[in-house]
């Protein structure tokens, strides 16, 4: 009775003390609750454009052609009297899908190898981590190039790859982590209560690296749509009749003279995410970064 | 010092082997052989080109020919453009790059450097946050989009500057510099100025200012070189980021450099092309962080003496 209530006790404070602190720290910064604010109305959006678009993916009006923003057609339509935000909204999922779908790939793999070099550390620590430095020297980009025209332009290869490129950092960040915590006392306390490895790590090790985790996810995310948009833009990534913002905005470079708008919307669209996501990401690494906040 | 170059070249052997090996069987892998283009080849005609391409062996003796190949320095034929070569390919847009590369490198260190350091010597002032928000936006303006904008509105709009071309006609290298170079002036002024933040607050630099030297003399003499390591140390992953950037850049532009021929090469299946042009690219990567890597530790005194010989 007595051990319970201690215990409500200190999950209620721990619950204030850090993730309530760090949300009020947050909510005080304009740029990342804006940033906040912009993403959760385009995931929103993303998830229910099947049902809220207002033309059908396919529609085609060719005697309309290009047409400038209007009252039908809000920001225009493209060669091929296509409706441009149905495009975005459409482009919008598959380039916030990109995002998120890496960059959790990338989340699953550098956790678990971060988390096992650091905790068990020594010879399997030291190959673990070579192994990481080698990749790391890998140019990746070019890589991932040479992937994509070998094995053809496949949404699922392009999660898996930049997947394996982004979880280095997070490895490293994780490692770090994790060799800190190893030493307090908590661990100790749960290694010698007998815990099994894989329990101390699952509960007691990766919630306590949280906060450096969700940070360089959302700075992570950012870079790996532009990296989607960047393979689109070169014709190597997004396939046709699947439309991204990289793909649209190829699109729209190449008949930018006569149609503008056709590279202005959703270039903004894409800048409207990446800058939202980084604000959010500084936000919170400025709310969550223990150090800077005891100074 | 000389234990952290060694050991660093010593790290840097294996990664350009496995460059090599990964490239050369992923290339193998694909699909579609180089000459199964539009055009319908008779079969003898097939077999001749690959057996003078060496396609016929198997690929255990082709990949030992190549490496071999590689140590003299022979990237091997292309085949796609019939009679060249693809040492000629990298030699004829290797400079180009360079160039366009090393121009965009100096806009990103004046431009983003000068910002780092104007923002930091007044932290969370109008002069530390106009600088740092429109580095933001140059971080989070993608090449592909900036280049197009500024093509818009310069070469077409204003009809200032050229749209395409690299050394045809004056200023045409303007644009491609400015699009290439102002992702990594952002990088560079945030990274300048979170290193030169740190600098400032150190006892040297307090020294200095007991010492009565004026402010400017603090930075430029103390301050700069402790603040810039971060820099220093982005420089090779930089270079990196630049040759793969030039993808689009040349694209857009126009360029005749490496880039587009990689661009190209991938498009076409020009297997030794994009074998070479791999390998060739991903030495220079690993070649330009080993040298940054050192640079940084050689203006690091604390880094120096953990591998110093004692």
């Amino acid at each position: 009775m007595a051990t319970q209530t201690i215990t409500d006790i200190t999950e209620a404070e721990q619950g204030t003390s850090l993730w309530r602190d760090a949300w009020l720290r947050l909510r005080k910064n304009r740029l990342a609750v804006f940033g906040l604010t912009v993403l959760v109305v385009f995931i929103f959006i993303a998830l229910i454009t099947p049902w809220i678009a207002p033309y059908s993916y396919e529609t085609q009006n060719l005697d309309l052609g290009a047409t400038g923003p209007s009252a039908e057609h809000w920001l225009g339509t493209d060669i091929f009297g296509r409706d441009l935000m149905t495009q975005i909204m459409y482009g919008g999922r598959i380039s916030l899908m990109v995002g998120f779908v890496a960059t959790a790939v990338a989340l699953v793999i550098g956790i678990a190898w971060g988390a096992i070099a650091g905790y068990v550390g020594g010879r399997v620590d030291a190959v673990m981590m070579r192994f990481v430095d080698i990749l790391y020297a890998l140019p990746f980009m070019i890589f991932i190039v040479l992937l994509m025209v070998v094995f053809g332009r496949n949404i699922l290869l392009l999660f898996l790859a930049i997947g394996a490129v982004e979880w280095l950092t997070m490895a490293r960040i994780m490692r770090s982590q994790v060799q800190a915590l190893r030493q307090q006392e908590f661990v100790e306390a749960a290694i010698s209560l007998g815990l099994p490895p894989a329990t101390i790590i699952r509960r007691h090790l990766i919630p306590n690296a949280l906060g450096p985790i969700i940070v360089y996810t959302t700075l992570t995310i950012p870079g790996v749509m532009l990296f989607e948009a960047f393979l689109s833009f070169l014709g190597l990534g997004i396939q046709p009749p699947q439309t991204s913002w990289g793909l649209l905005i190829s699109y729209g470079a190449e008949t930018m003279e006569e149609f503008p708008w056709l590279l202005i919307f959703p270039g903004l669209a894409l800048t409207l995410t990446l800058f939202s996501l980084n604000f959010l990401g500084d936000g919170l690494r400025d709310a969550l970064d223990v150090r800077s906040s005891k100074d | 010092m000389w234990r952290f170059v060694s050991y660093r070249l010593l790290q840097a052997i294996p990664v350009i082997l496995v460059v090599i090996t990964a490239t050369f069987f992923l290339v193998r892998m694909a699909p579609g052989g180089p000459f199964d283009g539009e055009k319908a080849v008779m079969p003898e005609v097939k077999a001749a080109l690959e057996a003078q391409y060496r396609l016929d062996l198997p690929v255990s003796q082709q990949y030992l020919s190549y490496l071999g190949d590689l140590a003299r320095g022979d990237f091997g034929p292309s085949f796609k453009y019939p009679g060249r070569s693809v040492n000629e390919l990298i030699a004829a847009g290797l400079p180009v790059t360079a160039e366009l590369g090393l121009y965009a490198l100096l806009v990103a260190l004046v431009i983003g450097g000068l910002a780092g350091v104007i923002a930091s010597l007044k932290p969370n002032t109008a002069q530390d946050y106009l600088p740092m928000s429109a580095a933001m936006i140059g971080i989070c303006m993608p090449s592909f989009l900036l280049g197009p904008m500024l093509l818009l509105v310069f070469g077409i709009y204003l009809d200032w500057l050229p749209v395409s071309g690299w050394g045809d006609t004056p200023g045409d290298k303007i644009l491609p510099a400015i699009t290439l170079g102002s992702s990594y002036a952002a990088y560079i002024a945030r990274l300048s100025r979170a290193g030169m933040l740190e600098v400032m607050s150190q006892d040297y630099i307090r020294t200095a200012r007991a010492k009565g030297l004026p402010e400017w003399q603090v930075v430029t003499r103390h301050a700069l070189r402790g603040g810039m390591i971060p820099v220093v140390a982005f420089l090779g992953p930089a270079f990196a980021g630049l040759l793969s950037g030039s993808f689009v850049v040349e694209t857009i532009f126009q360029i005749p450099g490496l880039g587009r021929f990689y661009v190209q090469a991938a498009f076409n299946r020009d297997y030794t092309m994009i074998l070479g042009t791999t390998v060739f690219l991903s030495t220079l990567i690993v070649l330009f962080n080993l040298l940054s890597d050192i640079l940084a530790a050689w203006m690091n005194p604390r880094l120096r003496a953990q591998f110093g010989d004692n």
